[in-house]
């Protein structure tokens, strides 16, 4: 008590000057720490850039940092010179937008039903869907499923399955329920339909939220690669360009990275331009990245206004 | 800035909701014309409790032929869903039949041989399952645990930043790897720890250690290994969430902290924290559930036959009876999936009962 009472005591202007300096050094070691936190972010990324541009025996040696020690373009080369990345480049595009087109459409219809308030079965058809967001029938039946439905070895086990999802929908519910309802009855008075207010009238409305959404989706459907390792793992033709990242993974760890690499850079003596699996595989995760880091300044506001919208998160 | 914006949220929130009341109040006065026409007297009632009556009366949809034909494309649409529903998502919950069975493709879920318990007796004794759910839940955990602290503590500090413009490419870069697959978060992280990679540099350089030290060979750094992968990734997203409730934070709070003659820190411990409880409480029953689920990608692609006893998660054991071409066993599966899906289910219903025994914030 006696403590506090002394520094009340003291002249204001020196109080002020001794936050000051607590402040500074606070500031200091803050924005130090921050820094080094964006440091650790990007460091990882930037260096597999310097890597994929760096001649393959030269990186064996290391110390390759933010910069390629010796420049080439080889190793881009080679990963586009295969031609199961095509492949898997087109199949991924294609998931992508079909995937988002149908996912965006089957969610926005669903929310669009279950937000309308004289919805005679609008409680049931909710619950139905929220059921499906806590249980799921695991790994194993789902496949079992889709092997019945045929839709294994196929393309359409991307984009027909994973359509709806009780979450995103969820989301979307919440925002049309926030558009005033005298909006759709105004437009019923004129006459239009159900669908008529939800392409016209609901649609126009929910562009952020319907942004948000499909970019989330769009992320998923180019990030993925397990169900086509599940599903199309005998079928190179439905393959898509995660799966391949991940081959290419499999096999430098299975090399043991640095030690074989070296030993093939003895032999060919490092004169001409070569390329090792480690390399290569930086070039092909770099290529994978890039739409998302390209995209990802000018679309990154959508993401986090998706979080606010919903009030959850995932 | 940040204030200005919520108080014009505020004031925005404060109209809709009394426009919505007056909709209600006219609402209710023609229900009540039409009710009770005879009783004029019943307009008298609280005014609050009514317009709460008045919504109830107009929200419930009545089950008449004519409502029925007024909205008949919402309920075909509805059909469609359900049937879309239980095609894929309650018919593998029909599949669950095969943890009881013998599942034999050809035969299929009605004629494989019925087995009853048998195939949970074969898990419970195995101890390559019970390995395997020791792993999903240590690593779970840690993460949970990790994840959490690590991005209250970032949302904090991003919070104390000044500079608008340092704050805002700060949050951008650091939520970033979020939108990464696990794939390319493993191809670094491969990169990082190798034995030209930046970890093995500084620890050489630091003279820590002799020689390139192999962590993804050492059983004891796999679980740090997958932890510290994960921070890496989700730390900044994670940490939206808690910024937004921070800003959201009623400032007089600090100021009458401050005339009480709080320091910055202890306006963190006595201020911040307590308002993120809610917050942390409804992430936490929340990711509760996904305990079960922290483990399969990254695990999958950073573990090796070396540190196999410590990377499998029950996942991972499920995916081995579903791919390994010659033992395959369907039953065998899905019985340990039945087995994720129901503790999943219970850790949600527990944590969320006690949130609710506390008083807190709970999801149901």
């Amino acid at each position: 008590m006696a403590e506090t009472e002394v520094t009340l005591n003291r002249p204001l202007k020196k109080r002020k000057k001794k936050m000051a300096t607590e402040d500074v050094i606070f500031y200091i070691f803050n924005t130090i720490f921050l820094l080094l936190f964006a440091l650790v972010t990007l460091y990882p990324i930037l260096n597999t850039l310097a890597y994929s541009f760096n001649e393959g025996n030269d990186a064996v040696r290391g110390g390759i940092h933010f910069l390629p020690r010796k420049f080439a373009t080889k190793n881009y080369e080679t990963v586009f010179a295969k031609e199961s990345i095509w492949i898997a480049l087109r199949i991924t595009i294609l998931r992508t937008i079909l995937g988002t087109l149908t996912s965006l459409f089957a969610n926005a219809l669903l929310s669009y039903i279950l937000s309308r308030k004289k919805f005679l079965f609008k409680s049931s058809l909710s619950l139905f869907w929220i059921i499906t967001m806590y249980a799921s029938g695991g790994l194993i039946p789902t496949m079992v499923l889709f092997r019945y439905l045929h839709l294994t070895s196929s393309f359409w086990v991307y984009v027909i399955p994973g359509m709806v999802s009780a979450f995103n929908v969820m989301v979307m519910r919440t925002y049309m329920g926030g558009i005033p309802e005298s909006l759709e009855e105004s437009a019923m008075l004129e006459g239009a339909g159900y669908m008529t207010v939800f392409a016209k009238i609901i649609s126009p409305l929910c562009k952020p939220v319907y942004a948000t959404i499909a970019l989330f989706v769009a992320v998923y459907h180019w990030n993925a690669w397990f169900d086509a390792m599940l599903y199309n793992r005998m079928d190179p033709q439905y393959t898509t360009l995660q799966y391949e990242l991940m081959k290419l993974l499999d096999n430098v760890s299975t090399a043991t990275s640095g030690q074989v690499s070296a030993q093939q850079a003895a032999q060919t003596g490092g004169a001409s331009v070569t390329v090792t699996p480690m390399t290569v595989r930086a070039a092909a995760t770099i290529a994978t990245m890039a739409p998302i880091i390209a995209l990802y300044p000018f679309l990154q506001r959508y993401f986090v206004t998706g979080l606010t919208i919903g009030g959850v998160k995932e | 800035m940040d204030n200005s914006t919520s108080k014009s949220d505020k004031n925005m929130e404060d109209l809709t909701e009394k426009s919505g009341k007056k909709v209600d109040y006219f609402a209710l006065k023609e229900q009540q014309e039409s009710k009770f026409n005879s009783k004029g007297s019943a307009v008298s009632e609280a005014e609050a409790e009514a317009m709460k009556k008045a919504k109830k009366i107009k929200d419930k949809p009545k089950f008449t032929v004519k409502e029925f034909k007024r909205q008949w494309v919402l309920i075909v649409i509805g059909v469609v869903y359900v049937i879309y529903g239980i095609i894929f998502n309650y018919l593998p919950l029909i599949g669950w039949i095969m943890a009881f069975q013998n599942f034999k493709f050809a035969k299929g879920i009605f004629k494989s041989q019925f087995v009853g318990l048998k195939k949970f007796q074969f898990l419970f004794s195995d101890n390559n399952f019970l390995m395997v759910i020791r792993n999903t839940f240590a690593m779970g955990v840690l993460n949970l645990v990790f994840s959490t602290v690590v991005a209250i503590a970032f949302a904090i500090l991003l919070n104390e930043v000044r500079n608008k413009y340092f704050k805002k490419s700060i949050q951008t870069i650091s939520y970033m790897p979020h939108f990464l697959s696990w794939i390319i978060v493993v191809a670094i992280v491969h990169d990082a720890v190798s034995n030209t990679g930046i970890i093995n540099e500084i620890l050489l350089k630091l003279h820590i250690v002799d020689s390139p030290y192999n962590f993804l060979a050492e059983p004891n750094w796999f679980w740090p290994l997958v932890t510290l992968s994960h921070l890496w990734k989700e730390t900044g997203w994670n940490a939206i969430i808690y910024l937004a409730a921070i800003t959201s934070i009623d400032p007089c709070l600090y100021e009458s902290a401050a005339i009480d003659g709080a320091g910055r820190f202890q306006k963190m411990r006595y201020v911040t924290l307590p308002s993120l409880r809610p917050t942390i409480i409804i992430l936490l029953i929340m990711n509760m559930g996904n305990v079960l689920n922290a483990g399969f990608e990254l695990q999958y692609l950073l573990g090796n036959d070396v540190v196999r006893s410590v990377s499998r998660t029950i996942d991972i054991y499920v995916l081995d009876w579903a791919l390994d071409g010659r033992n395959m066993d369907y039953s065998l599966g899905t019985a340990a999936g039945i087995f994720k899906t129901v503790v999943s289910l219970t850790l949600i219903v527990m944590a969320n009962y006690v949130a609710k025994k506390k008083g807190d914030e709970r999801l149901f």
